[in-house]
């Protein structure tokens, strides 16, 4: 089963919006977009320059604190695109504390089953996969770099 | 008067739409890029009109029919007679592109919010989660104009007489440096570049990136017309899937009163997955 591979709040996160209704995966998006926590002073920044697509996509930039080989993230959203919000609080929630080995693991597909393409586009998914293609890029690095 | 707009009646302020909130006769509508950004607080009254879920054919790729946009109005309480009032996120680019289909099934009364939801939340005005709920209408449309919306058919058709097609993406769009970034999924088009003629005027040069209002029509006209895009001329927009291109339709036809352009809202997305379809870098 493919939610074996999930980090088990992010399966959590999945199984949540499958079982809802389109205008309930709406207002759960929205949930999350409120929970986006900010940045304490010690998350450094991933190094990385602030991802975007010109036009079409929102700047999301991203730090990462790491513990004991666990890592939280934290992202830089602008308030005014609660979509990307509620994107990167899943994210940040599903994430919370997992090794980068994790992280690798998660299919890039992992959205497909919370039938999110009923609501939006393939272009408003792509800020979804663009959040998880940023940040196994910075688990890869702090691979090696461990 | 150089400054003034050619239909100053398809354009209101923030001001008008505060003065209009109880306005029976008035609808506002609330059409963004952003699928949430409704939820998280509109105009008090306004309802939501969703490009993807509520304006797309559920089936192919086209715009709900005359009978489904006919439910959708009777739904918002929109009649016949109603003065729909469009504003949204990222300078009204997907109010404009509401305007436009509302256009496209023949409603006379129509507007754009100058400046947008960014204006109105600019200036402190009210905001509410609370959505209404309007007496179903009996509306009737019109059939579809084929005056402001062109295919690819007429894009052929123009690009061989050599008239005006403006472009109005990003530069690195129009030069086929980017069709998609990397890491992202492709974004539909599998050739980069241009339709061959197609002049670049990115969208938002029309607005005033820091109010998100229209430039003056002295502005507007100087900006197209130095690229040979006049008044007396056909023209056809175009972006990537049609919406920001309805933002300029909307400038040339209603800001500036040019009588004949048309919006093509395959845009990029068809004309660089056609097979056989000439391409310019």
């Amino acid at each position: 089963m493919m939610d074996a591979t999930l980090p088990p709040a992010l399966a959590e996160i999945v199984d949540e919006f499958s079982q809802c209704e389109r205008q309930e995966k709406i207002a759960l998006l929205v949930d999350y977009a409120n929970q986006l926590l900010p940045p304490p002073p010690e998350a450094l920044a991933d190094g990385d320059a602030p991802e975007s697509v010109p036009e079409c996509m929102t700047p999301v930039s991203l730090r990462v604190l790491q513990q004991d080989g666990r890592l939280r993230f934290y992202f830089d959203v602008p308030q005014d695109a609660p979509l990307i919000r509620g994107y990167a609080a899943m994210m940040q929630q599903g994430l919370w504390d997992v090794t980068p080995q994790e992280i690798l693991r998660i299919p890039a597909d992992f959205y497909h089953v919370m039938g999110l393409q009923d609501l939006l586009t393939p272009q408003r998914l792509n800020g979804l996969t663009a959040i998880l293609a940023h940040v196994k890029r910075v688990a890869v690095r702090l691979m090696g770099e461990g | 008067m150089s400054n003034e707009y050619a239909h100053p009646e398809a354009l209101v302020e923030t001001d008008w739409v505060a003065e209009h909130l109880n306005d029976p006769t008035v609808r506002l509508v609330e059409s963004n890029e952003d699928p949430l950004l409704y939820e998280t607080g509109h105009i008090p009254g306004a309802v939501k009109v969703d490009w993807f879920t509520t304006l797309q054919h559920p089936l192919r790729r086209d715009f709900i029919e005359k009978d489904q946009f006919e439910d959708l109005c009777r739904r918002l309480g929109i009649g016949n007679d109603t003065t729909v009032v469009f504003y949204g996120d990222k300078n009204n680019w997907f109010a404009c592109y509401a305007f436009w289909l509302f256009a496209y099934y023949g409603h006379q009364h129509l507007k754009i919010m100058n400046g947008g939801r960014a204006k109105w939340v600019a200036e402190g005005r009210p905001l509410t989660q609370e959505v209404p709920n309007y007496p179903p209408t009996d509306y009737v449309a019109k059939d579809p104009d084929p005056s402001v919306r062109a295919f690819r058919e007429d894009v052929f058709r123009q690009m061989e007489k050599g008239l005006p097609l403006v472009d109005v993406r990003s530069p690195q769009e129009y030069s086929g440096e980017l069709i998609h970034m990397p890491n992202y999924p492709q974004e539909g088009a599998q050739r980069g570049g241009h339709i061959p003629g197609a002049v670049n005027i990115p969208w938002a040069q029309a607005v005033n990136p820091e109010t998100s209002t229209f430039k003056p029509a002295a502005e507007l006209r100087q900006l197209y017309e130095q690229y040979g895009i006049t008044p007396d001329k056909e023209v056809i927009a175009y972006c990537r899937i049609g919406e920001r291109s309805s933002l300029t339709w909307f400038v040339l036809r209603y800001l500036l009163g040019y009588p004949n352009v048309k919006n093509y809202d395959g845009s990029w997305t068809e004309w660089g997955n056609l097979v056989n379809a000439p391409i310019e870098k």
